[in-house]
């Protein structure tokens, strides 16, 4: 392999827009936090966010603190404070990052955003264990702590099929939570309201998938590290106009990125489909270490997972249970396979990377023999990187920049001998 | 005999080793020293040892190529850096061109790599953050025994049953070892037991094709690990002239080859 080259990343111009509405958002949460008449709801990432918007919380979700805490490369300090806890080691580092830093009293917001100490206290906490376990123990442990109700949807797990039996399911407990929150709240649900936040999702994640899926062109415009960026306000405010607006915005600069033949990476030379969570601490360093290597690390299931085709305003609440049902990370390994197979394909991928995330089992597809039966059946090489999300303790750099290069040597070779 | 050469440098974390050859790809020269702290300095007493053996000197070196842990240090040497995995593969598959599967069973990781008949990397597989069945394993457990690593091998092989450790934590295993010690065991079979572990973390590592080729410095020093792999495998393994070179070795072919394809 040529010696690496100074690596070339392009910036997303539309980037100003969104660090405006992420700022926005923040101090929004900030005020509604301190005043007496709005309310705060915590929302696991594929909870019931539209249902609490609708119902005029200001929402907040503590994974987007905890990939914060994560990409500030504070969370390798904090997860031991909850380890001393009894929260192990070996279990979701945003939960013990989080935890860590409020029993520390420290916080990325109050760097980033000036007047905001931490994140806001919250009235009610509502999970939805389709991601994992950890989100209910994680927001239980907060409840306690802050003497306030924590509700949520215990959901079906491991479906091939969305079948009629589990939405009906997760309607009933999607409208179970109904009674806490308008107790909250102080208000009863409006489901003209309902309905209206629904279409917003509907519209972010619309947009959210043609931003993705510009990264089928050759050579990418965007890559997996600019999506995690970007991704924010599909988590943090779907169902809200801005979220909204910022996407077309960035949709449109992405679309003048292929018209002029602009690639997210110089002479992108390979294509890398992205199995698993970022190593939010290693962000700028993988994003460097694959533009050195000519590669585009272009789509990912991770941040496809915020595409909700779904969300049916006409029906909000059950449309609202087959959306949740129909993430990624709570299907079969049948349907992923088929998934990941679909999206090789249409983004013309030469090699698949698993992260292998110590601490987050849901989100490591590589333990259960996948790599293995999608490469019999894809002839698409793949790699397995060991790593994690958010405890830094748990990544070797060398090990990582080893497998990666010896990975595009691989590929090289294979075109090369093709 | 000409003294144009081709220089393959492998930094490992825990070897420094550097091979010369010609353009035929016969190998001239060679030299090995622990990596140390100064890696600048070790790689350069390794080449000027390797030269020396050849005949040739620095300005005889046509193409040269560094891999390893420490590949981008020796930039003063070489521009060029592969893996140290495409130079195992290289390396082996040169001795021996057919389809293998080859175990490296390095210092600080292992590596098993599958190649095609024509030599093209299939996959790859390193060990995960653990020295389960690395040298530093071997080297923690001789140090916990006050064993010389020279000695293992041969104690190894007086032993008449293995202790088998169950677990692949280096912490763990020690204890494992210390309670056979408290017990009373002999020291050859808890050796044995200390390589048969070895050989088994390795072998869960990736399922392996019909023929396996075992490369690296433990395997080098340690011939009594090869014929348990073996064992273990259930057919013969083969062996490499010189075990530990076959990454400097394939740095140099690959050094070789570049330059004679360069324009
Ligand atoms: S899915 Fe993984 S990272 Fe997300 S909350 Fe659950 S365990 Fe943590």
């Amino acid at each position: 392999m040529a010696q690496e080259k100074q690596p070339q990343r392009k910036k997303i111009e539309a980037t100003g827009q969104m660090m405006q509405i992420m700022s926005d958002y923040f101090y929004d949460l900030n005020a509604a936090a301190k005043s007496a008449e709005r309310k705060v709801a915590w929302c696991t990432s594929v909870g019931p966010a539209e249902l609490l918007r609708a119902m005029g919380f200001a929402v907040h979700f503590p994974e987007n603190h905890a990939a914060m805490l994560g990409a500030t490369r504070m969370a390798t300090e904090l997860i031991p404070e909850a380890n001393t806890i009894g929260y192990s080691p070996e279990i979701c580092s945003y939960l013990t990052a989080d935890i860590g830093a409020y029993l520390k009293h420290v916080s990325p917001l109050a760097k980033a955003y000036p007047g905001i100490e931490a994140p806001p206290r919250p009235d009610v906490l509502v999970f939805n264990t389709n991601q994992c376990r950890d989100v209910q123990d994680w927001f239980s442990w907060y409840a306690k702590e802050l003497n306030v109700p924590c509700i949520g949807i215990c959901s079906p797990k491991n479906h091939t099929e969305v079948s009629e039996v589990l939405i009906d399911d997760v309607s009933r407990q999607i409208e179970a939570l109904i009674p806490t929150l308008e107790e909250v709240s102080g208000q009863p649900l409006d489901l003209q309201k309902l309905r209206e936040v629904v279409a917003l999702s509907r519209e972010c994640t619309e947009l959210w998938r043609q931003v993705l899926e510009t990264a089928a062109a050759a050579p990418a415009p965007l890559t997996f590290f600019d999506a995690t960026i970007h991704m924010g306000p599909a988590v943090v405010l779907r169902g809200t106009p801005q979220a909204v607006a910022y996407y077309r915005r960035l949709l449109a600069e992405l679309q003048a990125r292929i018209n002029s033949g602009t690639g997210a990476v110089d002479d992108e030379q390979f294509r890398i489909y992205w199995e698993g969570m970022p190593v939010w601490g290693r962000l700028r360093q993988h994003s460097e270490l694959f533009a050195g290597l000519q590669t585009s690390v272009l789509v990912s299931t991770y941040c496809s997972s915020w595409i909700f085709p779904d969300f049916d305003p006409l029906d909000p609440i059950r449309s609202m249970a087959k959306a949740y049902l129909s993430l990624f990370i709570v299907r079969s390994d049948a349907y992923k396979e088929t998934y990941i197979k679909r999206m090789l394909e249409k983004f013309h991928i030469d090699g698949i990377i698993y992260h292998d995330a110590k601490t987050c089992p849901c989100n490591s597809n590589s333990r259960y023999g996948m790599p293995q039966r999608l490469e019999q059946q894809t002839g698409i090489p793949s790699l397995v990187i060991s790593g994690d999300l958010n405890d830094l303790r748990c990544v070797s750099d060398e090990q990582t920049i080893t497998n990666v290069e010896a990975f595009i040597e691989q590929l090289e070779e294979r075109k090369h001998h093709a | 005999m000409t003294t144009a050469v081709f220089v393959g440098l492998d930094m490992g974390a825990s070897r420094t080793k550097v091979v010369v050859i010609d353009a035929q790809g016969q190998m001239r020269g060679h030299a090995v020293k622990k990596s140390g702290i100064d890696f600048a300095a070790t790689a350069a007493f390794c080449l000027d040892t390797a030269l020396a053996q050849t005949g040739a000197a620095r300005c005889d070196i046509l193409a040269a190529v560094a891999t390893g842990y420490g590949r981008n240090n020796v930039a003063f040497i070489t521009q060029e850096s592969k893996t140290e995995i495409g130079c195992h593969a290289r390396g082996c598959y040169h001795s021996f061109p057919e389809a293998i599967t080859i175990l490296d069973i390095g210092g600080q990781d292992n590596k098993i790599i599958k190649l095609d008949s024509r030599g093209r990397r299939d996959s790859f597989k390193m060990n995960r953050k653990c020295a389960a069945g690395t040298g530093a394993f071997l080297e923690e457990m001789s140090s916990r025994l006050d064993i010389p690593l020279a000695e293992m091998n041969d104690l190894a092989r007086q032993a008449t049953q293995v202790l088998k450790l169950g677990s692949y934590c280096t912490v763990f295993s020690a204890t494992e070892v210390l309670e056979n010690i408290r017990h009373g065991k002999p020291v050859a079979d808890i050796v044995k037991g200390i390589f048969y572990s070895m050989i088994q973390r390795v072998l869960e590592m990736d399922a392996l094709s019909e023929k396996v080729v075992l490369s690296g410095g433990v395997v080098a020093h340690n011939p009594y690990l090869v014929e348990m792999a073996a064992e273990l495998i259930g057919r013969p393994v083969l062996l490499p002239e010189f075990p530990q070179l076959t990454g400097a070795l394939g740095a140099a072919l690959y050094a070789r080859d570049g330059f004679q394809e360069s324009p």
